[in-house]
């Protein structure tokens, strides 16, 4: 079974599991972009005819939530927790000097599709601010240093 | 072994290994057990350990330590006396009813739960109570909903319990967006079987046979621990079909946010659990009449809900006696900032902001003195100094523009500036407005435009009285509670550092430092 | 069968209606106006523009008449200072946030936020106005939707869904970048489910969704969907 087809017969199923309900639609979002890393239209067009539901309605859905993406993102992404802790420990300074280092705004991918910066608004970890996330590694305390040294150490592919 | 998402991106889970390893190492694995628990709420000086007994609790434990702790204090029977945390005032005024487990239990293992005196709340209810005698304590407690709206939950349920409809529900709140709090998080991931536990004491009460959990995508650890909790339940027959054979049907689903902040919204969270945008909608119909797909459902705060089982098993007049006589029992809070002892507090209700910043907070660090205390996150208020003596209870907070909100408290020094930190969370309501209603899409935008005229430069003095007029105007006309309380730190901040409005729009200055900075002083 | 009457008092007026009518009805049946933009007869209420937001007596806070059935007893003042001030709040916001010139729109004269502007008295918007880019789309045949004109009172959406029932509309992302699509964001001229009925237009408060070439007066048809609704129920009382 090519890779592909794999991913489809277990979104197939996650859908049948909840019954082609029309209430799963969050859960089938979630697992979809779990499986294709994002929401495309053809998916999501896919998502509509399996669940009976308006594409207008599904396309509604994807986009009210900031969790699902619409978009590939770039092979590492950044995502900088904007909660308030992290905002009054400095966490907007460290957002800036990623965006003027790479040349990208916050929600944007480089060019070359390496790297994405992305905004969070909490991860819970408030007494730890101002915390970033470099992949799936959470920097607690972090600073403007220790995340550029680690995001040339990640885009350096060590 | 806190194993939090606080503590575990500073290396508990190494510190975590080194411990097992030097156990097996000095041959004690017979006299000492290492678990994993949740969250202490030292979170500043995490890893954080817990030695029982005795209650010693070590900070900052790296792996080279921890070999250390089990050779002196484990093996030789010696405590290390300067690595322990030496803050006795942080939990002096605490008082740890919601988070009772937390820290001292493995939240993987639901027989911990029960050799805690977990789950015989529900037993007490299927064998001796009615549904009205288990309504009835509650209202007896006087507990109030501790999602921020405060509304007495005995009350609640009683509403929902007449309804004729069914089925009922019950949805669990868990989606704490409240940026800077993190109550909920450290409740689920330490004891999460006093949610589900709330949960199976609510239903039998209300007479629901479903109830779903709505968490947030962004607290992975939480979802791990509650999905492993409701399949642990499950098989020992406290949840499903057949509740301890006694034919009472309860069973939890989990729900996952997916980033928006309105979702936490009573009617939202309904709209999102069946698979809409989550928009709040207009009441009547109240959910407690016409939820979940029309029929009657108990929305209620998971921290609200964990309160249930100790009411249950010690009885309602006995919370009532904790707090202050309006505003019963306890409350967590996330306390950060700039204040000494970051890290998650539970207190009882009347305690005094002062207590919260300067003793159990222990001040403001680095020699900086204190300026403003942000009660509520978002929807709160911005408090002086001169409001320092303020009890902690629902009505004392929005008398002062505040609210209790779910639980924030942030410390902020006089390196903050009153006028951005109103102008963050106005950004961020704007960003998390359904965008359904006219005073909070459009109105709360342009009150956020005036201030980036006001942090650069670019305002007049007349901006404060149409910050003023907007800010009430949405207070008063907004459908949901987020329009209704986002106003409130504009409010605040005008109420109580007018002056520095004034020195931003008429002197161009921020006595903080912190606006007017060109992009390559950053 | 006869349904329960309610007996109520509104600004002063006593007068009595069936069990479960909303004020906002109530009123009008009885010659009393309440301004309202989101609200459709035939539609379902949707309680958003907050134009119609009206005091009770005993009651601190605000109710949107159209969406709070009445009850007996209930003394409902719809004119006042305060309200008069709100109302007045809520069109200058709709008017900064998004692009309104009157007098370059197709709706110029027949347009409900104009109306009610001059009816308040609106003569300046007290927040900067915005001029906003979003998109235009007149690739149907003949319907076009101008989104810098949108209050996103959602009438087009509602009509589209519970009266021509294709659902071809919905809302994409939310708060203050919410915006009307058709199916996945897409052309209105590809659509695969537009049915082209024009009912949009004709629901339309504004100059937003219009057809080309036609009068916005003679497009537009308030009691559509309370007409349809109606024959519907096999109802053709006149």
């Amino acid at each position: 079974m090519s890779n592909d087809d794999s991913r489809r017969a277990m979104l197939e199923k996650v859908m049948k599991d909840h019954g082609y309900q029309e209430s799963a639609l969050l859960e089938i979002l979630h697992k979809a972009q779990e499986l294709y890393g994002y929401l495309d239209k053809e998916l999501l067009m896919d998502i509509s005819g399996s669940l009976n539901l308006p594409p207008s309605h599904v396309f509604g859905v994807a986009t009210f939530y900031s969790f699902f993406k619409l978009k590939r993102s770039g092979e590492h992404v950044i995502t900088g927790c904007m909660g308030t802790a992290c905002y009054v420990k400095g966490a907007d300074e460290i957002l800036k000097a990623v965006e003027r280092e790479y040349n990208i705004k916050r929600g944007e991918s480089t060019p070359d599709g390496k790297l994405s910066l992305l905004v969070t608004r909490c991860i819970g970890a408030c007494a730890m601010a101002p915390t970033i996330i470099v992949d799936d590694e959470v920097i607690a305390k972090a600073t403007k240093e220790v995340v550029l040294q680690r995001i040339k150490q990640v885009l350096g592919g060590t | 072994m806190c194993c939090s998402s606080g503590c575990a991106p500073l290396g508990a889970f190494k510190v975590l290994k080194a411990f097992e390893e030097a156990v097996k190492e000095f041959g004690v694995e017979r006299e000492c057990k290492v678990a994993k628990t949740g969250c202490v709420g030292t979170c500043s000086v995490g890893p954080a350990v817990v030695i029982e007994p005795g209650d010693f609790l070590y900070q900052n434990v790296t792996p080279e330590t921890a070999r250390e702790i089990v050779r002196d204090h484990i093996v030789l029977g010696l405590p290390m006396k300067d690595m322990l945390y030496g803050n006795k005032a942080f939990f002096e005024k605490q008082h740890r009813l919601v988070l009772r487990n937390a820290g001292k239990i493995d939240p993987s293992r639901i027989q911990d739960y029960i050799a805690m005196g977990g789950y015989s709340g529900i037993v007490k209810c299927l064998a001796t109570m009615t549904p009205q005698g288990v309504i009835y304590e509650i209202a007896t407690s006087g507990l109030r909903g501790r999602g921020g709206a405060g509304f007495p939950t005995g009350q609640k349920w009683g509403l929902v319990a007449r309804s004729h409809d069914t089925p009922k529900y019950i949805v669990a709140n868990l989606d704490e967006g409240d940026p800077g709090v993190f109550a909920n998080r450290t409740l689920a991931e330490a004891d999460p079987h006093a949610i589900l536990e709330g949960m199976l004491i609510a239903a039998y009460a209300i007479k629901a046979e479903k109830g779903y959990l709505y968490i947030r995508s962004e607290y992975p650890l939480a979802i791990q621990t509650l999905q492993r909790a409701i399949a642990q339940a499950k098989s020992i027959s406290l949840l499903g079909d057949n509740v301890l054979d006694t034919g009472f049907k309860f069973d939890v689903e989990l729900r996952f946010g997916a980033g928006a902040f309105v979702a936490g919204e009573e009617t939202a969270i309904l709209a999102s659990v069946e698979g809409r945008r989550a928009m709040p909608r207009p009441r009547p119909p109240y959910p407690a009449n016409s939820g979940l797909w029309g029929k009657p459902t108990l929305i209620q705060n998971v921290e609200t809900l964990a309160n249930i089982p100790i009411i249950i098993q010690n009885g309602g007049a006995w919370f009532s006696k904790i707090g202050t006589p309006r505003c019963t029992g306890t409350k967590c809070f996330s306390l950060t900032g700039k204040t000494n002892n970051p890290g998650l507090i539970e207190v009882p209700m009347g305690i005094t902001l002062r207590e919260v910043v300067f003793d159990i907070g222990g001040g403001v660090p680095d020699g900086r003195t204190f300026k403003a205390v942000l009660v509520g996150g978002p929807s709160g208020g911005c408090l002086p100094d001169t409001l320092l003596e303020l009890p902690i209870d629902y009505d004392s907070l929005t008398r002062v523009g505040a609210i209790m909100g779910s639980g924030g408290i942030v410390v902020l020094d006089d390196e903050s500036c009153m006028v951005d930190t109103a102008k963050f969370f106005t950004e961020f309501c704007v960003d998390e407005s359904c965008g359904r209603c006219t005073p909070c899409r459009a109105g709360l935008t342009r009150v956020k435009e005036i201030f980036d005229g006001i942090t650069t430069g670019n305002s007049r003095m007349e901006d404060i009285a149409t910050l003023e007029k907007s800010g009430v105007y949405i207070r008063d006309a907004s459908l949901c509670g987020l329009g209704q309380t986002a106003p409130n730190p504009v409010l605040t901040t005008l109420r109580y550092f007018r002056d520095e409005y004034v020195e931003h729009i008429r002197d161009k200055t921020c006595r903080a430092g912190k606006c007017f900075k060109k992009e390559e002083e950053v | 069968m006869t349904t329960a009457t309610v007996a109520l008092k509104i600004d002063g007026l006593e007068v009595t209606v069936s069990e479960g009518t909303m004020i906002l009805k109530a009123a009008k049946d009885n010659g009393i106006i309440i301004p309202t933009l989101c609200n459709l007869e035939g539609l379902s209420p949707y309680g958003g523009c907050r134009l119609c937001l009206v005091e009770i007596s005993g009651s601190p806070k605000l109710f949107p008449a159209c969406i709070t059935p009445v009850s007996s007893g209930m003394e409902v003042t719809t004119q006042s200072e305060r309200l008069t001030e709100y109302r007045k709040m809520a069109v200058q916001m709709l008017l900064a946030e998004r692009t309104h010139i009157c007098s370059v729109c197709v709706a110029n004269d027949h347009c409900e936020l104009q109306s009610l502007a001059n009816q308040l008295g609106v003569d300046h918007v007290m927040f900067e106005r915005n001029w906003t880019s979003l998109e235009i789309d007149s690739t149907h045949d003949f319907l076009v939707i101008d989104r810098n004109r949108c209050i996103l009172c959602t009438r087009c959406i509602r009509v589209c869904d519970e009266i021509e029932g294709v659902h071809t509309l919905d809302l994409k992302l939310r708060g203050k970048d919410a915006q009307v699509i058709m199916d996945l964001d897409e052309h209105w001229g590809g659509s695969c489910s537009c049915t082209s009925c024009r009912k949009c237009a004709k629901v339309c408060p504004v100059g937003a969704i219009y057809i080309e070439g036609e009068p916005v007066s003679h497009t537009k048809h308030k009691d559509i969907a309370e007409f349809i609704t109606e024959r519907r129920q096999r109802k053709w009382k006149q």
